[in-house]
């Protein structure tokens, strides 16, 4: 007997809210990467659960390939993000994303 | 209740625990640390799902790079074990206001789908036909093609960002 796919959903969208949370309440930017990460894992087990209980005999295997480009898609965000970062510290000392307002009216 | 549902309830306490961690934990390092327990619950999910590749994947890719990249951007950007006094931003109410709504709503719309659910096992040889697909000209080769693209701009772009000047 298999978990039910409803399981899974509800677990996923837990992750994303609470990645959501991270993303809303945080001052560190690295914070908010961090809860964007895990929006992005819970798509992923959204994807993969979909292909596992709706679609998993058809040759193409959708689910996983789409899973795949995200996370490629994410380690790209993480490594450009992290590096805007460290270009922020660099020039203004502080990683606060409340700080740094520049393009603020 | 078998062992799969037992093994499911306790990878979803492993991943959302960690996820609860990271974004309630006053230390950045330590929600770095959480943040690796969480990939790893969800690469669990993958093995549960039968999707062994993808947990591999998840395992080498968050748990190896992108949990390493993200504390190396801690160490580099302040002192890692010093609390913050202010972790959170002015609009952390609302934001939880929100985040608890949505998540109320999806809940409530997940349990009432009645979802078509196909029975049927994995094929044995779904990795290969997971290779095939990502490169044949019928499946998802140009998707592939142009992620391979973006991971190359990704890197230049990165080294350049963050060089000295």
């Amino acid at each position: 007997m298999q978990v039910p796919l409803s399981w899974y959903l509800v677990v996923a969208a837990a992750l994303f809210c609470i990645g959501l949370y991270g993303v809303l309440s945080r001052r560190n930017a690295i914070g908010i990467l961090m809860g964007v990460e895990l929006m992005l894992n819970a798509v992923n087990v959204n994807l993969v659960a979909f292909w596992r209980y709706v679609d998993p005999l058809r040759a193409a295997m959708t689910g996983q390939v789409f899973a795949i480009i995200v996370i490629t898609v994410a380690a790209a965000e993480a490594a450009v993000g992290l590096a805007l970062i460290i270009a922020v510290y660099r020039n203004r000392r502080t990683v606060d994303v409340t700080q740094v307002d520049e393009l603020k009216l | 209740m078998t062992i799969q549902h037992v093994v499911f309830i306790i990878l979803s306490a492993i991943a959302l625990i960690g996820a609860l961690g990271v974004v309630l934990s006053r230390r950045l390092f330590r929600s770095a640390i959480f943040l690796v327990l969480s990939f790893v619950g969800v690469a669990g999910f993958y093995i549960l799902l039968e999707a062994g590749l993808l947990a591999m994947i998840q395992l080498l890719i968050y748990v190896g790079a992108i949990a390493i990249l993200i504390i190396f951007a801690i160490m580099l950007s302040r002192q890692a074990m010093v609390a913050d006094d202010k972790v959170l931003n002015e609009q952390w109410a609302p934001g939880g206001l929100v985040a608890v709504l949505l998540l109320a709503a999806l809940v409530y719309v997940l349990v009432q789908v009645n979802w078509q659910v196909v029975e049927g096992a994995v094929p044995p040889d779904s990795i290969q036909r997971l290779g095939q697909s990502l490169v044949s000209s019928n499946g998802f080769v140009l998707p592939f093609e142009v992620a391979s693209v973006l991971l190359l701009v990704a890197l230049v772009g990165a080294v350049i960002i963050a060089r000295e000047k």
